[in-house]
């Protein structure tokens, strides 16, 4: 457990260290949002419908911006070696570095969101449950987000390759995510997204670290 | 029982029984297909809805079976190679992932080209038709992963992976469409809800089925006697083969 | 036999750019792969004997 928290703190602390990288995919997320409307028109009833959707998808592209660096520098450097080769058990190593990739890169989406709905004109109640779906489902893009980071440790054209990868795997989270704010706006209820995002959160993250895992050993053997 | 698998496991020997299969396979093939053809094309009535239209569904409904089938196969394929590190299974899973890739699309193409008559729009989207657009998407990050690795085995390996995590996701990737498709009532009318089937319709698209399927069993051996002399090509037992040795074959 | 012509037979009912367009690009799919996988054939092969040249020189 030691370990975990060593990894966890670790990352952080290498995260504080390069905040231009962790500052990069927040302002992307800004961008992205602003947009849209540029794109669709300005118009108050259009942009409340499209907004849950725009934010969800800009968030999910955000925090896949940032998977490449997940492992990457570790192992330019030599120290995933070390993780790989040492006694603890490397999925709980591996889901210390996915915790700490979300608390950098998932996490201030999560507050950030909120703010971008106003632009949306987005009511409060949809506000926070913008944010909550975003709370559940982010964790869950970065564990399976993770697993394409393994598995294209060093290869060419990567960023890219783990987007074609991940975001199929990415559509149920995109599905009930966005689904929630718009079935709580449409006065639906949200009870049954947010148990799905709960559903798919706690399997993301008991398979992702042992996918990720036999991942890396492929890559580094 | 489990020896004989093994003893085919080796590149050598699957090479060699490979070769004797493909050209039946495909005679085979050819013969199901004309018979599919025949019964879809000569036998069937039209249907009473769809008139003459429905025709469609005699590549329709076989490529969409195939394109899951073959997905399917390259999942369990590659269970077996992650398990027993043969590198065969490997290889049946690349030469797989092509043929189900195209099948995809044509899934994806004749689909369209059916969907504009009936309800028309050339894309519609129902549940199923999204999660053969999915289904795409994961044929082609598997293509596209296993092209940029440039060592093989490590290649494979990655590959294999990403196919066992992707067939996980089917059923959730279609349970979320479905759930996705209902809740914003997109297409009341779905491409599932075939013209009633006479008794010939259902043969024409059954033999269409089988055909595609022998095919695809045809076309993999082939694929895979490709990649065994690609990569087994510094071996004694390859460059003894009369293809590479001897005179042009 | 359910048509009275050849016309008859490639209008389809009207369908015919729907079904002969579904048809046409399988076939067409279908033969290009077969192409592509005789292709890659020959050009295994061709590795192949070159790396016999390699060994004997």
């Amino acid at each position: 457990m030691n370990a975990f928290f060593a990894v966890v703190a670790r990352d952080l602390r290498l995260a504080f260290r390069r905040k231009a990288e962790v500052l990069s995919g927040l302002f992307f997320f800004v961008v992205v949002a602003a947009l849209f409307p540029l794109a669709i028109g300005p118009e108050a009833v259009t942009l409340r419908h499209i907004g849950p959707g725009v934010l969800w998808v800009g968030a999910l592209l955000a925090s896949m911006l940032t998977l490449p660096r997940l492992f990457e520098n570790d192992w330019r450097d030599g120290s995933l070696e070390h993780l790989v080769l040492s006694p603890h058990p490397l999925g709980l190593l591996v889901l210390g570095k996915i915790l700490a990739h979300w608390l950098v890169s998932g996490l201030p989406l999560v507050a950030l969101a909120p703010l971008l709905g106003l632009q949306f004109d987005l009511p409060s109640d949809a506000l926070g449950m913008l944010a909550l779906s975003l709370l559940l489902g982010t964790p869950v893009l970065s564990c399976i987000g993770a697993i394409g980071a393994a598995l294209t440790l060093g290869v060419r054209g990567g960023g890219v390759l783990i987007a074609l990868l991940v975001l199929p795997l990415f559509v149920p989270v995109l599905v009930f995510g966005a689904g929630a704010v718009e079935a709580l706006s449409s006065g639906l209820g949200a009870q049954a997204h947010v148990s799905i995002l709960l559903a798919m959160l706690l399997p993301a993250v008991f398979f992702s670290p042992w996918a990720c895992s036999a991942a890396l050993r492929i890559a580094l053997e | 029982m489990t020896m004989r698998w093994f003893y085919y496991a080796a590149p050598q020997t699957f090479y060699g029984l490979a070769g004797r299969l493909w050209p039946w396979l495909a005679a085979l093939a050819l013969a199901l297909t004309l018979a599919g053809l025949w019964v879809g094309f000569a036998l069937a009535p039209a249907d009473a809805q769809q008139g003459e239209g429905y025709r469609i569904i005699f590549v329709h409904v076989p490529v969409s079976w195939m394109s899951m089938v073959i997905y399917l196969a390259m999942a369990f394929w590659a269970v077996l190679g992650l398990t027993f590190n043969t590198r065969l299974s490997g290889m049946m899973t690349r030469a797989l992932a092509p043929t189900g890739a195209m099948f995809a699309f044509l899934s994806l193409w004749t689909g369209a080209l059916w969907g504009k008559p009936m309800w028309g729009t050339w894309w519609v989207w129902d549940a199923r038709l999204t999660s053969e657009l999915i289904l795409f998407f994961l044929y082609l990050g598997y293509i596209a992963l296993t092209s940029a690795i440039d060592d093989v085995r490590r290649a494979d390996r990655a590959g294999a992976l990403i196919a066992i995590v992707g067939a996980i996701n089917v059923p959730i990737i279609y349970f979320s469409v479905k759930w996705w498709n209902t809740l914003h009532q997109g297409a009341s009318v779905s491409l599932t809800r075939s013209p009633s089937m006479a008794q010939l319709m259902l043969w024409g698209m059954l033999l269409m089925a089988l055909a595609m399927w022998v095919y695809t069993l045809a076309i993999v051996c082939y694929r895979v006697r490709t990649l065994i002399i690609e990569r087994e090509r510094h071996t004694d037992w390859v460059q003894a083969l009369p293809e590479v040795a001897g005179a042009k074959a | 036999m359910r048509w009275e012509s050849w016309s008859e037979f490639w209008f389809m009912g009207g369908y015919g750019l729907y079904v002969w367009g579904s048809m046409g690009m399988t076939a067409l799919l279908l033969l290009l792969e077969m192409v592509q996988a005789r292709l890659a054939h020959g050009r295994a092969l061709a590795l192949a004997r070159a790396e016999k040249a390699l060994e004997n020189s």
